[in-house]
Formats: C-alpha cells, structure tokens, sequence
C-alpha cells in the first residue's frame, strides 16, 4: 500500500521537476530564441534543429514552451503566496475565537471573496489598468484567499482543542505566541498541501486568462496564449495546439498528485484508511 | 427550518449590496471620462458638459450607485455609453445562452459522474474501478478549453461531424442549435465530469462503510439494492454541496468556452465590454455573474440544509 501512495507523489514530482527543470535551464539556453520572428520558417515541419517545429510566425515551439513554463511558474508562485500571506492569518484568526465577531466577519468576508473568481477579478483589473502578467497574478491569488482562509480556519479549530494548547494557555500564553509557536507549524502540513492544490487551479487559471487575451501579453511565451493562437490553425496545423495543451494538463495532474500524495504522506490516519479502500 | 431560511437570505440580501459596492467602485477607478471617450478629443467643453449630465456622470458617486442599483433591482441595467442602447435586453439575451451551455454541460457532468462514480466505489478493488479513478485524475487537470479544442480537432476537423463553432437560435432551427451545443456541452461536461465522479465515489465509499449499510445488508438486500435504499440519499449530502461549487465553476467556464466556439452568450458580451470600454455594459454583466455565484451557494446551503437536519443550526 505504501507503494501506492508513494507512487502518486513520485509520480507528481517528477511532473513538477520536469516544469521546474524546463523553466530554470530556459533561463540559460533555448534551442532558438523563442520570440525571434523568422518569415521564411512560418510552420516548419518538425526536425532539423526544430525538435517540435514552428508556429506562424516561424518562432521555435520548444523554446517557447520552455519559456512557457517559467510564465507558469511565476504566476503560480506569487500568486499562492498572495493567497497563503492573506488567507493563512486570516484562517488561524478565524480558528482561535470560532464564536466572535472577529471570526464571523472574515468568514463572511471570505464568501464574499468566494464570489467574485479570478476570471471575473482578472477582467475587472484588466479594464482597469490593462491586462498583463501582474493583474493576472493578482487576480489569481485574491481569488484563492477563502480557499487558504478556510482550510487554516479548519485547521487552527482542530489544534485548538488539544491538550497542548490548553496547556500554552495554562502556562499564560498570549494569544499571538499561541499562533506562532503552537497553531502555524501544526498546520504547516495542510497548508502545503493546500499550496500545491491551488498551485494546479492557478496554472488552469492563467492559462485560460491567456487564452483570452487576459494574461501575459505578447511577446512573453505563456502557454495559454500559444493554445490561443494555434486555435485558427487547427484544421491545418494541430500539432501547434497539442504541444501547450499537453504541457497545461501535465504540470496540473503534476501538482494535483504532489498535494494528493503529500496528503497521504503527512497524514498517517489518512494513509490507513486509503489503504481500507 | 424556516429561521434558518430567514437568516440566511439575509445574509445573501447583504453579500449582494456588497458585491454591488465593489464591483461599482472597482468600476469608477477605471481612468477616463464616458462623455470624452464618446466624443473624442476635439469636443468641446459645453458639449462634454451636455453629454455628462445626460449620463449622469457628473453627480456624486454616491447618487450614481443608488441610481445604478435600484435600476438593476428592477431589471434595468442603464444605457450603454458607447452604442446608446438599453443594456438590460442585451444581457437578458446573452444570459438565456449562457444559462443553457451551463445546464446542459451540468446534465452531461451528472450523466458522466454518478454512474461512474457509483461504479468505481462499489468496485475500488478491481483494475476498472482504479482505471476510473485515474481517469478522472487527468480529466481534471484538462481545463474546459483545452478539452473544445480537443472536441474541435475531432469532430468537426477529422470526423467533419459537427461544426467547429458558430450558435443557432433555437427558434431558427432546433437541429443546428443541437448541433451547434453538442461540443461546447461536452467541452464542459466532460471536465466537471471528471471532477465531480471523484467526490460521488468518495461519498459512496463513505457510505459503504457505515453499520447500516451493513445492516441492510445483513437483513438481506444486495449491494446495489442495500446502497440504492439507503445510501444514495446520505451519500448526495457532500454531493450536492460540490454540484454547487461546481455550477459556479462551469459558469465562468463557459466564458472561456464561449470564445472558443463562438457562442454569443454573457461571456462574450463581457469580453467584447471590456475591448470595446464600455464600462456600464461590463459593470451589468460581471455584476450578473457574481449575483448568480452568490444565488447558487445560497441554493446550495439551503439545499444542505434540508438534506442533513443537524446542519441547520451550525451557522
């Protein structure tokens, strides 16, 4: 059974390792430089220097999907910390005074939040300042905040109810010392699991914000722009969109098995009772 | 029950002001004046001044939101400051679009989930069960566009099936409209299927698991027909909550979606908004989607609460 658990976070890091892989070397070498325009290359075959051909504008589709997975990253990374800077506080407060106002507010707040998803954020900062890489981001991680709050809120009620923390209490503790000493590393396991699910949501996110004209503005490679802009040539050209489609589903099932397995893996209780099944 | 019903329409009465507020101020920060972009650069001061009263753009922020909120709470949206035509019908339109992509990739989502997920709980020990499971594990990580281009490149690019986008009104012709539908429903479908047999075969395997089940079955009754009498109904508790989720999902879903098979819905009606700047036409539709989310998870807790009793007291 461990086997089998280890085998879907093996198999997930290996996906992410690949995207980490492919983005950090792109920042030292690329096959072509990937915004490099070149007429007479426009659809080139497959081969020849070109290991997966070229798009219409004759740019190298390996370099930018390399280039790609840096965009991906990127917007993942500070997205999920905009959502875990603002949602982890917010959470543990909401946890350790379950009955007060305080609580209440955030989690109201929180649904609120919960209403507006980052497409709808992202369009309205896109109307507002323009579209691009930093709105997108923003979008993305004010969108996922109630995702972060309440998995912390969940959290934080149950550490608060051990022996330990009565016993913080006891001792004369103040409430902030609790928080930092006692709540955040027991709860650092979910929240890392929480991290990589929402890392996932935020690469499908960006790339449909792309897609739409919403996310990273050309020339950056992003791969849910080249999706876009193979749309119009699929009937003569599929090649162009399969390439950044299988990159978007792959980092996805990537960090979906990474929080899948890193679940399992930090929660013994949860290991059993998969292994029942 | 009914206090419950009380308080939690309240709540919703309050988030939508709320979401009103925002999305209105998120919407005057946006940099330019309506009556400038209308008339150009060349207009003169009298002519700007006449074109602002008659928007309404020169009174306070304040009097503007009440005006702009009472007239949605009657169904009026205002009038669009870049084509002078009323807002409300046009979203109206879209809306009953939009309304049938969703339904109809919610039909397909539950067709796909609930039989498959029924199945890959009640056989969790064999291959097929575990092949389900994987299955659904990459069909998730295939956002909703992915999986219409997909759809696209085989059945209207290699199979010349279906067309590859385009919309026809019902009333038009009821068999291009289903024609037209199909791939943009399984486009939808198809994902949130994906997703959603992952929560049924988790319910039901959390179910399987409880004594009277085991009792149904001790007194007799078979596996499907202990699971169909007394299962069905506490395992649809979590199901339902995520069918909600799921809805509001697919609705910003189809946004994307409309763009990739050219379907006239809200979606596009927001994006060509956006391009075009007219700022009252996105306030009303952004404004829309968001009161539907926020309709949905009320549905949803309400929903919640008549199917599991114990519930209601907890908010």
């Amino acid at each position: 059974m461990r086997v089998r658990v280890n085998a879907g976070l093996v198999a997930g890091a290996v996906l992410v390792g690949l995207v980490v892989l492919a983005a950090l070397v792109s920042f030292v070498w690329t096959p072509h430089d990937p915004t490099l325009v070149d007429a007479a290359g426009k659809l080139r075959d497959p081969g020849d220097g070109y290991l997966l051909g070229a798009d219409k504008f004759g740019r190298d589709t390996l370099s930018q999907l390399m280039v790609g997975a840096r965009t991906t990253l990127y917007v993942g990374i500070v997205a999920v910390g905009i959502a875990a800077l603002l949602g982890t506080p917010l959470g543990v407060i909401a946890g350790m005074t379950p009955y007060g106002w305080l609580s209440e507010l955030v989690m109201r707040v929180n649904d609120l939040v919960f209403a507006f998803p980052a497409l709808l954020l992202a369009v309205m900062l896109g109307a507002v300042y323009g579209a691009g890489t930093l709105t997108a981001m923003i979008a993305i991680g004010v969108a996922t905040v109630p995702a972060f709050a309440r998995v912390a809120r969940a959290a934080t009620l149950q550490v608060m109810v051990t022996d330990y923390i009565l016993a913080a209490r006891a001792a004369g503790r103040r409430g902030t010392a609790i928080a930092f000493r006692h709540v955040l590393p027991n709860i650092g396991s979910m929240l890392i699991v929480q991290a990589s699910v929402s890392f996932a949501i935020a690469i499908l996110a960006e790339a449909a914000l792309s897609f739409l004209g919403f996310g990273t503005r050309p020339p950056t490679p992003s791969w849910g722009r080249m999706l876009q802009e193979s749309q119009e040539l699929l009937f003569s050209t599929p090649r162009l969109a399969l390439w950044p489609g299988l990159a978007i589903a792959l980092a996805v099932l990537g960090f979906n098995l990474l929080g899948d397995g890193l679940r399992d893996h930090l929660d013994p209780k949860l290991r059993r009772i998969r292994a029942e099944r | 029950m009914i206090l419950y019903l009380v308080k939690r329409l309240a709540v919703l009465v309050v988030s939508t002001a709320v979401a009103g507020v925002v999305v209105f101020g998120f919407m005057a920060l946006l940099p330019g004046d309506p009556a400038e972009i209308a008339l150009g650069v060349n207009a003169t001061p009298e002519a700007l001044e006449e074109l602002r009263r008659q928007f309404g753009t020169d009174r306070p922020a304040a009097a503007q939101f009440a005006d702009w909120f009472g007239g949605l709470a009657q169904g009026d949206f205002g009038t669009s400051y870049v084509t002078s035509s009323p807002i409300g019908p046009q979203v109206a339109d879209r809306l009953g679009v939009t309304v049938t992509l969703v339904l109809g990739g919610m039909v397909i989502a539950l067709l796909i989930a609930v039989p498959l997920g029924v199945f890959a709980a009640v056989h969790h020990r064999d291959p097929l069960g575990a092949a389900i499971s994987a299955a659904s594990q990459i069909g998730i990580a295939i956002p909703a566009f992915l999986a219409g281009i997909l759809l696209v490149f085989v059945f209207a690019v290699q199979a010349q099936a279906l067309p590859s986008g385009g919309y026809v009104p019902f009333a038009e012709s009821p068999g291009e409209w289903l024609r037209g539908l199909l791939l943009p429903w399984l486009s939808l479908g198809l994902v949130q299927g994906a997703v959603l047999t992952r929560y049924v075969r988790s319910a039901v395997l959390d179910v399987m698991r409880e004594d009277y089940l085991r009792t149904a079955r001790a007194k007799g009754r078979g596996r499907m027909g202990a699971l169909w009498r007394h299962g069905l109904r506490n395992a649809s508790v979590p199901v339902v909550t995520v069918l909600g989720l799921q809805l509001a999902t697919l609705l910003i879903g189809a946004v994307v979606v409309e763009r990739v098979f050219v379907i006239p819905g809200l979606g596009d009606l927001l994006l060509n908004g956006v391009a075009g700047r007219d700022l009252l036409l996105v306030q009303g539709v952004v404004m829309v989607l968001v009161v539907a989310v926020l309709l949905i998870n009320f549905v949803v807790d309400v929903a919640y609460a008549a199917l599991d009793p114990r519930l209601r007291g907890a908010r």
